[in-house]
């Protein structure tokens, strides 16, 4: 190795002419080649909306998921939930390109995610909340998961080609999401008298978010939600938590807690430290 | 006498997989389709198998590279989204493959009908996973995610040896 910087080398193609690392590739974009072309009749202002919420909902829940690594109570674990998050990332990626051409005003997925200030952010407030312990953890993947699966399997007939195979795609990887955080539910629902004592206190406080995740949702969405719950919760032998009235949060209209300015901080200190930056 | 489109096609079906090596792109069923236009311009399309594989971008400069080292000058790289990818694109050869490599390959995916429900799964799922190493079927999942999005980990009882499984996705 010739060169004093160990990356650079690494990252020259070899006289086979096969580059070896996926950053400096020149293939950044997500959508890169995919037909991007807006169908005439769609209202862009409603589209760019909708893949701006669902894109940032992904990307802040893949953060919290990140900051188990090294946390979680066992390595399988902290896999999973890295694994969970690198999907949701992707699904990030996707939904904050195709918002930022839908928009139309030159914002690429980088900068809508690292040069926008927190109450630019559309997420809902479920997501942003601190890790708790690892049930919090669950109650959270829980109800996020089959929510978000329910919103996919809607999406998959938009009539925005891209949005629509963007949300097919994820279907089966929140399923998988959907199923794991169920298969935790049970296991510490019926469990210890301590394990299921942490899940109905993480049920507990993750229940009032249903009201901001179905808020405006179809019947039939909320109805599909609330069956997978049900179904989850009975197996585990845990209760349905006391339904709290809370008022559905205002994440979707960009009013959140001081935690999600603490969360993008982090997020977006190295992009913001040099915006030339190119990864 | 191999015309320009096979060239182009057997060019890009050898690119191998920067994860799973044993195998390449076409056995994974990741290489949907490669087209050479009357002006001799090559575009190959590939369908990402998840959504957050950080190995996509890998796999269209490889596939960029070996199309160019095979003299075509002029290559374009398309994403598929849809259909999406599943398990069920990798080919009889490639599950071969696989399993020579010590990773069992997947079952059947999951069928499920456009739009209709996705069933809960609330126990770890009991199908019959053979060994690659010793050919036992009497293994079980100790975890459902692995090193890649894309695998699970497993355990053999009769060889107690531990491996990965392609997902059924």
């Amino acid at each position: 190795m010739t060169d004093d910087h160990v990356y650079q080398s690494l990252a020259e193609a070899s006289p086979e002419g096969d580059a070896r690392w996926a950053f400096g590739t020149g293939f950044e974009d997500p959508l890169y080649g995919v037909d991007t072309a807006l169908p005439p009749d769609l209202d862009r202002a409603e589209l760019t909306s909708l893949c701006l919420a669902l894109g940032d909902d992904a990307l802040v829940s893949a953060q919290r998921l990140a900051e188990w690594v090294t946390r979680a109570p066992e390595l399988e674990e902290e896999v999973a939930l890295a694994n969970i998050g690198l999907d949701l990332l992707g699904q990030a990626r996707l939904l904050l390109s195709r918002a930022g051409q839908a928009e139309d005003a030159g914002r690429d997925e980088d900068q809508l995610a690292y040069f926008r200030a927190p109450e630019e952010f559309r997420n809902v407030v479920l997501a942003e909340l601190p890790n708790g312990d690892f049930a919090h953890c669950i109650a959270r993947l829980l109800l996020f998961s089959s929510w978000r699966l329910a919103v996919f399997q809607s999406l998959a007939a938009h009539p925005d080609p891209v949005l629509a195979a963007i949300a097919a795609k994820g279907v089966n990887e929140l399923a998988y999401h959907r199923d794991h955080a169920a298969q935790w539910t049970v296991r510490l629902g019926d469990g210890t008298d301590e394990s299921r004592r942490r899940m109905r206190e993480a049920l507990d406080q993750v229940w009032p978010h249903r009201a901001e995740l179905l808020d405006g949702e179809a019947p039939e969405l909320r109805a599909a939600v609330d069956m997978t719950l049900g179904q989850v919760l009975g197996a585990a032998g845990l209760p349905m938590p006391s339904a709290a009235t809370a008022e559905p949060g205002r994440g979707r209209a960009g009013e959140h807690t001081p935690y999600l300015d603490e969360l993008l901080t982090e997020l977006q200190s190295v992009a913001r430290a040099d915006p030339e930056a190119t990864w | 006498m191999v015309t320009l489109l096979q060239l182009a096609r057997d060019t890009a079906a050898q690119v191998l997989d920067p994860e799973l090596p044993m195998l390449t792109l076409a056995d994974l069923g990741v290489l949907r389709e490669v087209t050479l236009a009357p002006d001799g311009r090559v575009t190959a399309s590939l369908a990402p198998t998840y959504s957050g594989c950080p190995a996509l971008a890998e796999m269209r400069a490889d596939v960029d590279a070996a199309l160019r080292a095979a003299g075509f000058t002029r290559v374009e790289i398309r994403t598929v989204l849809d259909p999406p990818w599943s398990s069920d694109w990798i080919t009889p050869e490639g599950r071969a493959k696989l399993a020579a490599g010590g990773i069992a390959p997947p079952g059947p995916a999951p069928r499920r009908a456009p739009g209709g429900p996705v069933p809960l799964t609330l126990a770890p799922t009991r199908s019959v996973v053979h060994c690659p190493h010793c050919g036992s079927p009497d293994t079980e999942e100790t975890s459902r995610f692995s090193a890649t999005a894309c695998k699970a980990l497993r355990r053999c009882r009769a060889c107690r040896e531990p491996f990965e499984q392609v997902k059924e996705h």
